[in-house]
């Protein structure tokens, strides 16, 4: 019962990581675009693609954060009591982020652009290297029970700054896969493209992923030997029954990398979300049976029994009720069907 | 004194942490009748627009979601700040109630899910969708707009009057899911949070019109979009007297220190008057209009009707003068402005009933120029009087305030982060409305095929 719980809770990070994370990434590719003429393009479509879904991708968050605490009372008094600088810098960055954004759409000027979209931008980076330190000080363990844990060395450790960056890389290769695929889904007119003295955006994101994917390889390389290091048990975890989920996250990453520019966007898109999706499972099935590093168990943090049956009925609604709004908001999105201007 | 005791017992962390709470969830709650009832309006306009083939309806949907999408926007990020410092700043409410207190939010998530989606579809659906289609789209954000506020209010009312759960050692160790969420505040709290969030959205959005109207812009489509929210708050005013009324009757049954509160009433007493204003301090009232046996009136029909008094409270968990000023201050407020606003309902309906028309003085706009800002303050002043005159408790009967709140951190810092961030944040979304009005004034073509297009033409 709890760890059903428990799985619905985790399912939604994992969403929340592959749908909120290349909505995030979306923002790092926006903050290094460069200037206003130069970076044009990549921003209005980092702007098309993101408004009318980022909301929706949004609320996995929101109900991570529900299902915790109410799945899992304890755990959540414990992580909020520990971890709450990076918290409240998370929280902060969202409210930035998605109101900056909001803004962006519709000032028209370019320094208020600039303004709108650079507190868009740094907070689409920012707010998931926080949330990537949080992942990492529940995971290594550096969260006490009863909660109070040190409020500095919880998320300034190797772990957790390795959370953050990989975060971080893995939000913006993801990014970069989708808005390759995107910017191939709407060509620009070839003398528009003149006019605006612009190469294919295509390409220009391709490249980003191709990076991006090199990058965030070298990280997850060099995070074996910081993890093993810093946090033998989780290290231990992931090379074991997390194993094979890790294997699928680098054997797809590097197929992306590879097919980048040859194969369907369909199918690069499913390796992407594959890759950065199996990393989070695998540090899941890493950390399993326990809630907070290893320990304090899932069904010890778990909430009585009624209340995950309600959670389990909501669960069952959501299936049954949100996956469908969404899939429809995202054949909607993507048949064109839904466009700002 | 009590006073010093209760003050003596604070931890530190108390004062900013309230002060936190209380100011984003007041910026909050300002948006969510935008979220919640303004797309009601929205769909009204489309509605219209589509059966009657009305351009300038279909122009103020079209208009009106793009605002939406602003306030929205805002709001779910806002609305996010507050599920984290549920955790943040009150770690003894989440860690010990979350089991049955997240319940209702579970639920709230579900419909939040659903708003954002199809808030979403509707928004951006403009242009490539087939209008009836599109216009369905709307319906699900309305409705899920009602079940998402009326699962957070759950929340709250479960905090003034719980039930549904057992206690043992401290912890829950039983949970009655139903019990937790149909609690018995649920019921009319939510009702008068709906509703005043329909007369929020209604008279702030008439307002904006009558102003125009003031400024000499008579054509159609000012007096539509005055029209049709003017409607929808001037149906939900008296709605909302008469559920204020209920609610206002259940508390002097179930909630009896905060009634006392509200009426500032130390004695427990029968034939007890109504004060209007005034503050409290040394177990009485100074300074307000008393009305004879108006309080024992209101509450149970006769003058007769014992209200019990502040007295009541064991000192221990009795409220501050302080707080029991506020408390009864916010509550007149709430009542004479939804008063006010009754009246300018009733003016407008006479008007309406009589000649089909608006009425005919230039005071009538101004009023109703002003309406928004008073019902939002209306509705402000209803949460301090529910969640201040809750205090010293959290959860009525189970966990003080200052048991839940965190004891780490410097939340002053925190505090000050967030009061210059939202200040930012709101001036901004006003200077971002400002801008979309202008823009909309300039633009002298307003044909389209099927809505018009708007904000953001320029950029590309």
């Amino acid at each position: 019962m709890s760890t059903f719980a428990a799985v619905v809770l985790f399912l939604g990070v994992v969403a929340y990581a592959v749908l909120g994370g290349a909505d995030y990434g979306a923002g790092f590719w926006d903050l290094t675009a460069g200037g206003a003429r130069r970076g044009r393009e990549p921003r209005h479509l980092i702007d098309e693609t993101l408004a009318p879904v980022w909301e929706a991708n949004h609320v996995w968050l929101i109900f991570c954060l529900v299902m915790l605490w109410t799945g899992f009372p304890e755990a959540f008094a414990a992580i909020t009591t520990t971890l709450y600088v990076p918290l409240g810098l998370a929280a902060l960055g969202i409210v930035v982020r998605g109101s900056g954004f909001a803004f962006r759409k519709v000032v028209v000027r370019t320094d208020q652009q600039r303004v709108t979209g650079a507190a868009f931008a740094t907070s689409s980076v920012i707010t998931p290297f926080f949330l990537g330190t949080v992942a990492g000080g529940i995971a290594s363990g550096r969260v006490p029970t009863g909660g109070s844990g040190d409020p500095v060395t919880s998320w300034v450790n190797p772990t957790s700054l390795l959370g953050g960056v990989l975060a971080v890389g893995v939000c913006a290769f993801v990014a970069a896969v989708f808005l390759t695929a995107e910017a191939w889904r709407r060509p620009v007119p070839a003398a528009e493209l003149e006019r605006r003295k612009i190469a294919d955006l295509g390409r220009w994101f391709r490249r980003r992923a191709q990076l991006s994917a090199l990058v965030t390889g070298a990280i997850a390389l060099a995070g074996i030997a910081i993890l093993r290091a810093d946090s033998p048990r989780l290290f231990d975890g992931l090379v074991s029954r997390g194993l094979p989920f890790v294997l699928v996250s680098e054997v797809c990453g590097l197929a992306a990398l590879i097919l980048l520019g040859r194969a369907a966007p369909r199918v690069l898109q499913g390796l992407a979300v594959t890759a950065a999706g199996t990393v989070v499972v695998g540090w899941g099935v890493a950390q399993y049976p326990y809630v907070l590093g290893t320990h304090l168990t899932i069904a010890e943090a778990a909430a009585p029994p009624p209340t995950l049956w309600a959670l389990t009925i909501v669960a069952a609604v959501a299936l049954a009720v949100v996956v469908p709004a969404l899939g429809l908001l995202f054949s909607l999105q993507q048949r064109g069907q839904l466009e700002s201007h | 004194m009590t006073v010093d005791w209760v003050l003596a017992a604070d931890p530190e962390q108390l004062l900013p942490a309230r002060q936190q709470m209380a100011f984003t969830l007041g910026f909050h709650i300002i948006l969510v009748p935008f979220g919640v009832a303004f797309t009601f309006l929205m769909l009204i306009a489309n509605y219209r627009g589509l059966k009657r083939g009305d351009d300038t309806a279909l122009l103020l949907a079209r208009r009106w979601s793009q605002v939406a999408a602003v306030l929205f926007a805002v709001g779910a990020v806002s609305g996010t700040v507050l599920s984290f410092e549920l955790g943040l700043l009150w770690p003894g409410l989440m860690g010990t109630y979350g089991a049955a207190f997240g319940i209702p939010f579970a639920i709230e998530g579900l419909f939040f899910f659903i708003e954002a989606i199809f808030v979403a579809i509707y928004i951006y659906g403009w242009e490539r969708m087939k209008p009836w289609p599109h216009f369905w789209t709307g319906v699900p954000v309305v409705l899920s707009g009602i079940g998402g506020t009326s699962s957070v209010v759950a929340a709250n009312a479960w905090m003034n009057q719980p039930d549904g759960f057992t206690m043992r050692n401290g912890e829950v160790v039983d949970v009655r899911p139903m019990d937790v969420l149909l609690n018995d505040a649920f019921g009319y709290e939510a009702l008068h949070m709906l509703l005043a969030a329909y007369m929020v959205a209604g008279f702030t959005v008439a307002g904006v019109y009558a102003v125009g109207m003031l400024r000499g812009r008579r054509d159609r489509y000012h007096r539509l979009g005055l029209l049709i929210p003017l409607t929808v708050a001037a149906i939900a005013t008296p709605m909302q007297i008469v559920v204020g009324d209920v609610a206002a009757r259940e508390v002097f049954h179930n909630e009896p220190a905060k009634f006392a509160a509200i009426e500032a009433l130390y004695e427990t007493d029968t034939h007890v008057p109504e004060v209007l204003g005034g503050y409290y301090a040394d177990d009485d009232v100074h300074y307000g209009v008393h009305i004879p046996w108006g309080a024992s009136i209101l509450s149970g029909y006769v003058p007769s009707t014992e209200i019990r008094g502040l007295e009541e409270v064991p000192t221990e968990v009795r409220p501050t003068d302080r707080a029991v000023t506020i408390v009864h201050l916010s509550f007149d407020v709430m009542v004479g402005i939804g008063m006010a606003l009754l009246g300018l309902s009733a003016w407008f309906g006479w008007s309406w009933w009589r000649r089909r028309d608006l009425p005919r003085s230039k005071w009538f706009l101004r009023a109703t120029a002003v309406s928004g800002v008073a019902a939002i303050v209306a509705m402000e002043a209803g949460w301090v009087v529910t969640e201040v005159g809750r205090q010293p408790w959290t959860v009525v009967g189970h966990l003080l305030t200052r048991d839940a709140v965190t004891t780490e951190g410097n939340i002053w810092l925190l505090y000050t982060a967030t009061l210059v961030l939202y200040t930012a944040v709101g001036a901004a979304t006003l200077y971002v409305l400002g801008l979309m009005r202008r823009r909309w004034r300039a633009a002298d073509d307003p044909t389209v095929p099927y809505g018009p297009s708007a904000v953001g033409e320029e950029r590309t």
